[in-house]
């Protein structure tokens, strides 16, 4: 299915990732925007409220970000491609419709513009650090896919990605940017509505009378309809049966949630997307998403320059996470070097899947800015040089650790 | 011949005590009423002679969010639209803290409005001012539950198609015992509404209209903070006493000010024991 | 802080699991209890609530679960223990205090009684799927504490343990229970207060005007004060200095965050516990946490009197992870195997911390039952006859 030509602002654009995405929105198809105010995600509510009309869509600010995301779980069974907006705190407060809209397989988008955390943090200031809260936030299994956008032009692109990725799934889709893309001002190119790829909702198309909304196909997805269409939906958050009732039955129970779960699991190979350069003879690869991917360049090429055989592995799906490849190259390579803005989240799972073959060196970071270039550098200088195998992730001191924590440091407003 | 030796005297602000002056200059727009509201508070501290230990303030997040960083009281910069209930975990876990809630509309009544409804109806004994400028400032000027219809701001730039919620009519119907309105141009009788609230056990709100000169008024050509005053001069009435069904705000339309409700119910810790 | 007997209910009673959770709490001074009602916690609050009179405590019913864990915040700060009580719905909605808890450096107890999820799933049914989230739910950079009972008796004495370990952190700390622990009614042994170990709160000592809320101390715990006593302190969620005023640079993001991981990376030794038993010549260990300890431990005696040699860890602190203790076990063990009410949470943990050096298998635990151990049995023979280290997790059926 092709975009409308009416939801796309085609031509070369000068904006930042905010906007670049409030067009992304558009372009896809989303006809329902439910958001409430966040620094720094604002700036697309704000651009969607102001191109919704464009493409008959809608945008609501809702009193809270729970009410947000409830209605966008509503309107996504109306029938219309639906997504919210929110940074940190308002994510946190979203976790329990999260579950809830995973449970009812709800096809949903949710940006996530991160800033520095926890709790209010560093509002106006960039982090990655609710990477593993995207797979892990709300209570009980299920699973999730999250996309992780390192410019203006990759977050319009992503976008419209992730609601095909919602449609595809019936799964919530996280596109997991951070405040520094978002607010970074780039070309962003939006082609002509016919090179545009939508994927169209799976509807089913039977008579009402027998409609199971929950019955899967093949690819353990099931279709839906849409609510005001005759079909009597019941759609209820509680363990449910193919006909959506509640069912309280232990087998029956694990036979539907390892569905929920199989559904992304199984499917695995088609959803992660990744982007490697220089990884097969590797003797250090850098492991990186989003922003830091972008910073990471400098410190890899200063390293190539000076001989250290360096590749470089970009996670563009965070989640699920590529534990195949990560197995693989650990097999061929003598370390990983893990830039993120955090104390360590993704690394985690590199150290997992590497299996104690190679060396995991983490370079973390607090937020509210982004890695020294240099830092990662040094890490993989470090991480060529070190011979042994050494048990568990290596945190890397960075300049900025040792700036505030030894000496006397005095903290200027 | 004398010569007269004048002793050099340690200018100190009369406001100094209640104060954090290490954080002044604060970051409030000029022309903002914020800082007039937080005038009139510290001269009310002063006035009611309460005893400054004894008292927390508790805000959320919101330019007014940041009052609690400028007085210097046991000051809470909590979570988004929580501070009644962080304030109302600190009441009843000690009822001898006098507790303010001072945070803005947006805060309060929009992510707080299930706070404010149950605490009004629990009759927390605490005092909740309410700074409102129609608007959510601190996020850029986005539209607020009190901002009035067709008003433009930046998530609804073809004018607001939502009707305003009227605070003290809201605060009236959940239980509150004090309820008054007055706008930041009328100083002094807004402190003594916060000394009489706070004098008066029991959920008591003061809904402090303001200017947001830099989103407010300058989106909606209304001009600056001096401008507005005029209009709070100009456009307001007082009407003790007047029902709260009747208080609605529109856009630049007459603004009804004055103490609505003043009644007596017994307080939660009260019927708890 | 001083301890009060009152709260302690001495003897020996015959509770269920959240009985004696709400006594636990009381016999650690709690005294303060804010919740929302939700299956299958109801009891904690029914008990806590039946017995708060005679013990001086206060509750507190709030509009949700939201408010309920920012009013056990408040409360905290006035110097009285308080807790919450919820499940996994209500977990998710306390996500944003969490974070606030953590960042205000505030002690409180989170006991989440883990039903089926996500959403609504089924309210009276036991399941171990919040054991991610109680790690991982909030967002930013944090570490917090999570204990896993696996016996109303263990309920009693890891709620004390909570209170005591939140105190000393300064951190909020989950007691992940499930239904079945919940709801299980056995012999929980209180014993008289002078014999309960409790941790005071540590203040600051020091003049007023001098009180800095996160000037840390040597092991990077900063010192509270009661509100009402005069200290004028201000404390805040946005990132902060150690006035606990805010300040937007990086330096002072690296400041302010960077302690509040390191106050528990650096003493994970100290904070962890686990119930090791025949692990000296086993060739695989069942790590256990919860209510699967219990078919795991049967599982290990079923085991060994068949000829295999079975050891069992049993976690007792689920965060943070005993990381060393499970990369050494891995060195020495053939295989692990991991049964969990959930489709794989602890068990990503056991297998980042093999390294490689032995195979993980996971048990999706509980379909016939939460004491039954026929499926915990027949991965472990699967595990003692795989002879080579496969990658990834291997599924047990």
């Amino acid at each position: 299915m092709k975009a409308n030509p009416k939801d796309v602002l085609t031509g070369v654009h000068y904006i930042d990732g905010d906007v670049a995405s409030g067009y992304g929105i558009l372009a896809a198809g989303c006809k329902f925007v439910a958001g409430y105010p966040i620094t720094p995600s604002t700036e697309t509510a704000e651009t969607f409220a102001r191109v919704a009309p464009k493409g008959n869509a809608m945008f609501i600010q809702m009193e809270d970000e729970l009410a947000s995301i409830s209605a966008v779980i509503g309107a996504s069974f109306a029938g219309v491609k639906s997504m919210t907006i929110t940074s940190g705190p308002g994510y946190s407060l979203m976790m329990d419709a999260i579950g809830f809209g995973a449970m009812l397989e709800s096809p949903f988008v949710l940006l996530n513009i991160q800033r520095g955390g926890p709790s209010t943090g560093a509002p106006t200031k960039t982090g990655q650090a609710d990477m593993m809260q995207s797979r892990w936030g709300s209570h009980g299994d299920y699973e999730i896919i999250a996309i992780s956008p390192d410019s203006p032009q990759e977050l319009f692109d992503y976008t419209i990605k992730a609601f095909n990725l919602a449609e595809m799934y019936r799964c919530p889709v996280m596109i997991m940017s951070d405040e520094c893309v978002g607010h970074m001002t780039e070309k962003v190119v939006i082609p002509p509505a016919e090179e545009i790829e939508l994927e169209p909702r799976r509807l089913y198309d039977g008579p009402p009378s027998e409609y199971l909304p929950f019955k899967p196909d093949d690819d353990f997805i099931p279709k839906m309809a849409k609510a005001g269409a005759g079909y009597n939906l019941y759609i209820s958050g509680h363990v449910h049966d193919e006909r959506g009732y509640p069912v309280i039955n232990e087998k029956f129970k694990s036979v539907y949630l390892r569905r929920l779960v199989d559904k992304i699991r199984r499917n695995k190979e088609k959803i992660i997307e990744l982007k490697e350069e220089y990884t097969d003879d590797a003797e250090v690869i850098v492991v990186s998403y989003g922003i830091s991917s972008r910073v990471a360049v400098r410190g890899i090429e200063k390293a190539r320059k000076k001989g250290i055989k360096i590749g470089n592995l970009r996670l563009v799906t965070v989640w699920p996470f590529p534990d195949e490849k990560i197995i693989n190259l650990a097999k061929t390579t003598k370390a990983f070097v893990v830039p993120e803005i955090n104390h360590g989240q993704i690394a985690f799972e590199v150290e997992r899947c590497c299996h104690g073959k190679a060396n995991v060196v983490l370079v973390p970071h607090s937020g509210a800015g982004v890695h020294n270039p240099d830092d990662i550098y040094d890490a993989i200088v470090l991480a060529a040089k070190e011979k042994k195998k050494i048990e568990g992730i290596v945190e890397y001191k960075t300049k900025l650790e040792k700036l505030v924590f030894e000496g006397d440091y005095k903290l200027k407003e | 011949m004398e010569t007269l030796k004048t002793k050099k005297m340690k200018e100190v602000h009369p406001m100094e005590n209640v104060l954090r002056m290490d954080r002044i200059p604060h970051i409030w727009c000029p022309g903002c009423g914020i800082g007039l509201a937080v005038t009139a508070f510290a001269a009310a501290l002063e006035k009611a002679k309460i005893d400054l230990n004894k008292v927390a303030i508790v805000s959320g997040i919101g330019c007014t969010g940041r009052v609690a960083g400028y007085v210097k009281l046991d000051s809470f910069h909590t979570t988004h639209g929580r501070a009644i209930a962080f304030a109302t975990g600190i009441k009843v876990a000690n009822p001898d803290i006098k507790v303010v809630v001072f945070s803005g509309d947006g805060d309060l009544i929009s992510i707080g409005g299930n706070h404010f409804i149950h605490a009004a109806r629990r009759n927390i004994d605490m005092l909740v001012i309410c700074v409102n400028n129609f608007i959510y400032a601190m996020t850029g000027g986005q539209v607020a539950p009190t901002t009035p219809l067709a008003v433009y701001a930046t998530t609804c730039p073809f004018g607001s198609v939502e009707p305003p919620i009227n605070i003290p009519y809201l605060a009236d119907s959940s239980g509150a015992v004090y309820v008054a309105r007055w706008t930041t141009l009328h100083i002094r009788r807004l402190t003594n509404s916060f000394i009489e609230a706070l004098n008066k056990k029991g959920f008591s709100v003061v809904e402090v209209i303001s200017p947001c000169p830099q989103y407010y008024s300058r989106v909606n050509r209304l001009g600056d903070g001096l401008d507005m005053m005029k209009f709070y001069h100009d456009n307001t009435e007082i009407r003790h006493g007047e029902d709260t069904k009747n208080l609605d705000i529109g856009f630049q339309s007459k603004i009804i000010m004055g103490k609505f409700i003043d009644r007596e119910r017994p307080s939660y810790t009260e019927r708890f024991d | 802080m001083k301890k009060d007997p009152k709260g302690v209910l001495i003897g020996s009673h015959y509770l269920s699991g959240n009985q004696a959770c709400a006594e636990g709490a009381l016999s650690a001074g709690c005294r303060l209890l804010s919740f929302y009602p939700i299956m299958p916690a109801l009891e904690v609050s029914e008990r806590f609530l039946s017995r708060a009179k005679q013990v001086g405590a206060t509750f507190i019913q709030m509009e949700d679960e939201i408010s309920a864990l920012a009013a056990v915040l408040g409360a905290s700060w006035t110097g009285k223990k308080s807790m919450t009580v919820t499940s996994g719905p209500g977990l998710s909605l306390m996500m944003e205090h969490l974070g606030l808890g953590v960042m205000l450096e505030t002690p409180c107890v989170i006991v989440d009684i883990q039903s089926v999820g996500p959403g609504l799933g089924l309210p009276n049914r036991p399941s171990q799927g919040d054991m991610m989230q109680a790690r991982w739910g909030s967002h930013g950079d944090y570490e917090i504490i999570a204990l896993a009972p696996s016996s109303p008796q263990e309920m009693f004495n890891f709620t004390i343990k909570a209170f005591n370990l939140s105190e000393r952190y300064r951190v909020p700390v989950a007691v992940m229970s499930d239904e079945y622990v919940a709801h299980l009614k056995e012999e929980v042994v209180i014993p008289p207060a002078n014999e309960i170990e409790i941790e005071p709160r540590r203040y600051y000592e020091g003049p007023k005007d001098r009180y800095l809320p996160f000037k840390r101390d040597e092991d990077l715990v900063p010192r509270m004060v009661d509100i009402g006593e005069g200290y004028k302190f201000h404390v805040t969620g946005l990132t902060h200095d150690d006035r606990g005023y805010p300040i937007m640079n990086e330096e002072c993001q690296e400041y302010n965050v960077h302690p509040l991981v390191r106050k528990i990376r650096n003493y994970v030794e100290n904070i962890v516990e686990v119930q090791e038993t025949h692990v000296e010549d086993a060739e695989v260990i069942i790590i256990s946490y919860g209510a699967t300890s219990r078919a795991a431990l049967k599982a290990m005696e079923q085991a060994r009197s068949s000829g295999i040699k079975v050891g069992s860890l049993k976690l007792a602190t689920v965060w943070p992870f005993p990381e060393k203790r499970v990369a050494e076990l891995a060195k020495k063990v053939k295989a692990f195997a991991v049964p969990e009410m959930n489709f794989g949470q602890i068990v990503l943990e056991v297998e980042r911390c093999s390294h490689g050096n032995a195979n993980v298998f996971f048990v999706h635990h509980g379909e016939k039952g939460v004491e039954n151990t026929d499926n915990i049995l027949s991965a472990v023979k699967q595990a003692a006859q795989q002879n080579t280290v496969k990658d990834g997790i291997i599924e047990c059926e």
